[in-house]
């Protein structure tokens, strides 16, 4: 029985681990993003985000479904595919103060927004930017994305006859300050990511990679495109969904651990040692480059560097946000209006 | 020969690229300066420099702004295009030509030429070799000014204004002008009736402006903040004096911006940040045209079905694909009206005057924010890239109408709140800003189903609701956006006429010759969509009314057709669309060929 007169666990803040909730989920029972939106709520509660200060965002999948999971308190705005980074400049810029925290797809990222993804990099926007990866879409029911078939390792199966695109790699490659990945089933490591990129200023990176529970798209899987299509049995109707247990890891700084995936496939995360230095580019690059021999999918905070000016500070922004300055504030003065038809005439 | 005096048409043919902008700008505000009321309209390839280009300076002592096709007189300076504009110049007008250019033999004796040996007379205007290009230009403005007695006092300001401080430059081209003038004074005998005289008054206390200044500039005074574009003609002009206007006067003392300017990758993404900016609560904007609006739709049915407030300044060019990029064009109502998949429809409003660029401008993010949704501001090239002349812009007395927004305070007094409930019945509902602290402020903005509380739903009754109540929100807009202007005719004709836009300027002219004609037909200009009642009264009014407009389906027609199909009968669609500038032969041809002209009205 719980103790009613127990005053619950609070964070520096004053608030309790349920302002941080949010509605309940609707995506398939032990989806590795489920596991992401409770990493995420951890992370906020630990850090004391203020929820009314969050902004939440998102594109269109099964990832940008999560935000209605996490932290009902905080504003949110799913908007389209691929279009997450324009609507999220737009906001944070309008207003400064808010803390933005988006979550995408590898198909809202890799294909469709890919273009988007890198100019947000490029511009440095300060946010926390997270890819819950499945090299699947889920929510077609079960098409290769562009970050599919990593290294082989991640499925097996329906050759996918195309280079996955490494977001980090790239992310890095566009001069990325804070560069992490993840696994959704790793608490230990990525609460804490989250945690340091809620606190980097300018635009944080997480690639968690996150099994697809569901159409993990393989020859022989039940759950394939494949197998329900011979099966003649029409995609609308596909309302059985297996229950799978969530996969968790939990292994040390340095070490290697292997991942069963629901689809019986096979996932080899490499953890970084405590030595290894994220602000050291050349070495960056060639750790990942090694991994990649190795057939090893490196996590951790794989880049980091905080010299380069986030975007709004770039613009150079006044200290009142753009969305509270009144008519007052942005109009010139009757003088200075009537120079301006001064200098129109003749 | 009897002269004629301030009415006169003037092209000068030249090669873009070559300076000649310069030039021609001096002409016209010389003969602004003069008090002849004048205005210009650039004919310009989509080319940064060799291709031909047209800049037409039409001086009317009745200020007319429209184009009129026909010319009066025509300096040709670009070797290229030199046979075709000689042909295509009417019988009895003047042709200005480089008689260095050897090309007597195709002068023709029912023009009235005047060569001038341009090539040569430089080089007394500068030794320099890279100069002369530019400075050759200087002489057919000293030719013109000769020719047309403009004042040399009103050149002199025109030419300080063109060169600002840069004196050493100002006087050489002012010498070049007056090398021009004294050799025509010299060797031309005037044989044309065309001439300027100072008409007092007349151009006192007017501006000078395009159109996609006078936008820019009721942006800045719109309260817009936030402004994400990408380039393309013409409306890369709009945020380009946006941005100056910004630097100007929206810099704080220690240097700080009250003002974010953002060149997007795309007009995907250039729209996404408008949108975002709108939600979070800046008045936010973007400006395109034809192609940049088509990549916009997705997301302007975004902005419709989630109610974000937001603006996009569309100045048309001619389509359809990339289509003309430097001819104007109304070939955009339709499809802007209707941007998106879906039942999608948005407040479009119409100016037709540089005073309407500027005030639509600002009203553009009051109707954004009060209606919650995606406003348009349709110019065209025509307007935007142009010079008229004008009345000076109002400094606007009322302050912004941000709409519908609760603060913390407002939603503390609720006993209950839902983003998308209609409390007042007008279909606007109330929205929050993120940032508000309140437990009833969050919600969750987005573009699938969602209830009155903004929580996501597939209920057919819900999802039907909520597209009425959005439907009944235009309907109280209706009566909110720019009524149209009816401007009664004196006659008694049985026919209307309908117009919108850039075509105003022509009808104001062909309303005039009309009345030469015994016919004194009502107006109605039309300056926003959705429809206002009194669009239907006009025409119910009427026997019929011809609807004019310059793209080649007759969108205005269609659109009033199927907004009253038991009048659809009376609408006759007139269309222009072949990139030329509207004029009032445009107007005056096609009425006259269905009318029964009478006896000449005095007005």
């Amino acid at each position: 029985m719980p103790n009613p007169t127990k005053a619950p666990k609070t964070n520096h803040i004053g608030l309790s681990k349920a302002d941080y909730k949010g509605g309940a989920t609707t995506l398939c029972p032990g989806c590795g993003h489920n596991a992401i939106s409770n990493h995420i709520i951890q992370a906020c509660y630990e850090t004391g985000v203020d929820p009314f200060m969050l902004g939440k965002f998102s594109g269109i999948g099964c990832s940008s479904k999560t935000p209605a999971y996490f932290i009902s308190k905080a504003h949110a705005f799913n908007s389209a595919h691929g279009r997450m980074p324009s609507v999220t400049t737009g906001a944070l810029i309008a207003n400064q103060d808010l803390i933005g925290l988006s979550v995408s797809g590898d198909g809202d990222t890799a294909s469709i927004g890919v273009g988007q993804f890198i100019h947000v990099i490029r511009r440095n926007l300060d946010m926390v930017y997270i890819i819950e990866n499945n090299g699947v879409y889920g929510l077609t029911k079960g098409q290769f994305s562009a970050t599919a078939d990593l290294g082989s390792k991640l499925k097996k199966g329906a050759e996918n006859p195309f280079e996955p695109i490494d977001l980090c790699s790239l992310a890095i490659e566009l001069g990325c300050g804070f560069v992490a990945r993840s696994f959704s089933g790793d608490k230990k490591q990525l609460v804490p990511l989250l945690q340091a990129a809620l606190s980097h200023k300018g635009t944080a990176i997480i690639d968690v990679v996150s099994p697809c529970v569901t159409f993990n798209d393989h020859a022989g899987s039940t759950k394939s495109y494949d197998y329900v299509k011979e099966h003649d049995q029409p995609l609308q109707e596909l309302d059985f969904i297996p229950h799978f247990e969530e996969i968790t890891v939990d292994y040390d700084a340095g070490e290697v651990t292997d991942v069963k995936l629901h689809d019986g496939s096979r996932l080899t995360l490499k953890k970084l040692d405590e030595n290894y230095d994220p602000t050291h580019r050349p070495n960056v690059i060639r750790q990942i480059h090694q991994a990649q021999v190795d057939e090893h999918l490196l996590t951790g905070l794989l880049y980091y560097q905080d010299d380069k000016p986030s975007f709004d500070q770039v613009l150079n922004l006044s200290e009142t946000a753009l969305c509270s300055l009144s008519a007052e504030d942005l109009r010139p003065s009757r003088e200075d209006f009537a120079k301006v038809m001064q200098s129109l005439m003749g | 020969m009897e002269q004629q005096i301030n009415d006169v048409n003037i092209q000068v043919a030249t090669v873009n690229g070559t300076g000649s902008q310069s030039a021609n700008l001096i002409l016209m505000r010389s003969i602004f300066n003069m008090s002849v009321p004048v205005t210009a309209k650039n004919l310009f390839p989509s080319n940064i420099a060799g291709l031909p280009t047209w800049y037409t300076v039409r001086a009317h002592h009745a200020g007319y702004q429209a184009s009129r096709q026909a010319l009066d007189i025509l300096v040709v300076m670009n070797p290229n295009t030199i046979y075709d504009d000689i042909r295509a110049l009417r019988p009895g007008a003047v042709l200005v030509y480089d008689s260095d250019m050897k090309i007597d033999h195709a002068l023709r004796d029912d023009h009235i030429n005047y060569g001038v040996p341009f090539s040569t007379l430089v080089n007394d205007a500068t030794q320099n070799v890279k100069l002369k290009k530019k400075v050759i230009n200087m002489l057919y403005v000293g030719v013109l000014a000769h020719l047309l007695n403009i004042e040399p006092a009103a050149i002199q300001v025109a030419v300080s204004k063109q060169f600002g401080k840069k004196q050493a430059v100002a006087d050489m081209n002012l010498q070049a002008i007056n090398l021009g003038r004294d050799w025509a004074a010299e060797h031309l005998q005037k044989q044309d009736p065309y001439t300027l005289e100072n008409i007092p008054g007349a151009t006192e206390g007017k501006i000078l402006v395009e159109g996609n200044n006078a936008t820019a500039l009721g942006a800045l005074m719109g309260g817009c903040t936030f402004l994400s574009w990408y380039p393309i003609t013409p409306s890369s002009s709009v945020c380009e004096n946006l941005i100056d206007y910004f630097n100007r006067f929206r810099v704080t003392e220690s240097g700080k911006a009250k003002f974010a300017a953002i060149q997007a990758e795309d007009e995907i993404a250039a729209i996404g940040m408008v949108l975002g900016a709108g939600w979070a609560g800046a008045r936010s904007m973007t400006a395109t045209s034809g192609p940049g609006l088509s990549l916009m739709a997705e997301l302007a049915g975004y902005a419709y079905y989630a109610e974000i407030p937001s603006v996009i300044m569309d100045i048309q060019r001619m389509g359809p694909s990339t289509g003309l990029p430097t001819r104007t064009s109304q070939g955009d109502l339709s499809f802007a009206y209707g941007l998106s998949h879906g039942d999608t429809q948005h407040l479009v409003l119409l100016p037709g005057s540089m005073a309407e660029c500027y005030e639509m401008g600002q009203i553009a993010f009051d109707l954004a924010e009060q209606f919650q949704t995606l406003t348009l501001l349709l110019s065209d090239l025509d307007l935007g890239m142009n010079t008229w002349m004008c009345d000076p812009f109002e400094y606007p007395e009322a302050g912004h109408d941000r709409g519908k927004v609760l603060d913390a305070e407002a939603l503390e007094k609720l006993s209950e709140y839902g983003r998308y409930a209609d409390v007042d019945g007008d279909g606007v509902p109330y929205r929050t800003l993120p940032g508000t602290r309140h437990e009833r402020s969050p919600y969750f903005t987005r573009g699938s189903g969602h209830n009155a509380q903004a929580k996501y739903s597939e209920k057919p009754d819900e999802w039907k609701a909520g597209l009425d109540r959005i439907k009944l929100k235009f309907e109280t807009a209706r009566m909110v956006v720019p009524a149209p202007v009816i401007q009664a005719g004196h006659g008694e004709q049985n026919f209307g006429l309908i117009a919108y836009g850039s075509t105003d300027a022509a009808m104001i002219e062909a309303l005039d010759r009309l009345k030469e004609q015994g016919l004194d037909p009502d107006y109605l200009r039309l300056r926003a969509l959705p429809l206002h009642p009194s669009v239907e009264d006009f025409i119910a009014a009427h026997d019929h009314v011809y609807v004019f407009e310059q793209n080649q389906s007759g969108q205005l027609a269609c659109i009033l057709r199927a907004e009253y199909p038991h009048l659809a009968p009376q609408i006759r669609s007139i269309v222009q669309y072949d990139g030329a500038f509207m004029s009032a032969k445009h107007i005056l041809e096609p009425i006259l060929a269905q009318e029964q002209i009478k006896e000449a009205l005095h007005a």
